[in-house]
């Protein structure tokens, strides 16, 4: 049976940055998935959260867990990417100077989340808003 | 070694987080991006950075660290402070730069 979990995300909030990563990190060790897999979600989905408070207005991340895999769906109200290619590179990153001297906004995030996923799609619509879905095999160890 | 004795042996000050000066450190890492420790530092690591914000601490916790040190005398934000103390993670601080710093837990631990 899946299980579905849903946080909102403000743009602009680092206060609360990393709650919904902290919060789905403490629920996968609950349920006893290996180590280095919690790692690989907690990565995807730290970098993911991150990228909407950096750089949208609001979003909602929608976490669907099953015996096989979580997915993590996150969608945002924000500029959107024009160049999706480009913003996958890694060193590449439109971020703000502020954002830039917390270490954040180095053009990482995305080659990360690539780097960690087993799945990954982007789609993006200019003006509007980004989509991330993010796929990670639990290795049959969870729920 | 735990985060008590690299206290002890580097001088350094206690900020926070006195409740994990028994967490046992594996290893280090030297960095000032955010993205670069979520990606690459090592569950038990000591995190070597100048940046003193309270994101530093939810990184170190989501990634199983076992202390942060600031270097070049930075200090803690309040809300760093506080972060700190709720998860339980040292966070330590020197005067010596960054280099000297890594350079001393290198051959400390390395």
């Amino acid at each position: 049976m899946a299980m579905n979990f849903e946080y909102r995300v403000e743009g602009g909030d680092f206060t609360h940055a990393g709650y919904a990563s902290s919060q789905v990190k403490k629920m996968l060790k609950q349920l006893g998935v290996e180590s280095t897999v919690i790692k690989r979600v907690v990565v995807c989905l730290y970098e993911a959260e991150v990228n909407i408070v950096a750089h949208a207005w609001n979003g909602v991340i929608i976490i669907t867990l099953d015996a096989d895999n979580i997915l993590m769906k996150l969608t945002d109200n924000g500029p959107g990417i024009a160049d999706i290619e480009l913003a996958m590179q890694k060193g590449y990153s439109t971020a703000s100077p502020e954002v830039r001297e917390m270490g954040f906004g180095a053009g990482m995030g995305l080659p990360n989340i690539s780097a960690n996923a087993d799945r990954f799609v982007i789609t993006s619509e200019p003006g509007r808003g980004t989509s991330l879905e993010i796929t990670i095999n639990l290795n049959g160890n969870a729920v | 070694m735990k985060v008590t004795d690299i206290v002890e042996k580097l001088e350094l000050k206690v900020f926070s987080g006195h409740e994990g000066l028994g967490k046992e450190v594996c290893g280090g890492y030297t960095s000032d991006l955010l993205s670069d420790v979520m990606g690459h530092a090592g569950a038990g690591n000591a995190w070597i950075t100048i940046q003193s914000h309270r994101n530093v601490i939810a990184i170190a916790s989501l990634r199983d660290l076992s202390a942060v040190i600031l270097t070049c005398g930075e200090k803690p934000a309040d809300d760093t402070v506080a972060q700190s103390n709720e998860e339980g993670i040292p966070l330590l601080g020197t005067g010596l730069s960054t280099f000297e710093l890594s350079g001393k837990l290198y051959a400390l631990i390395g």
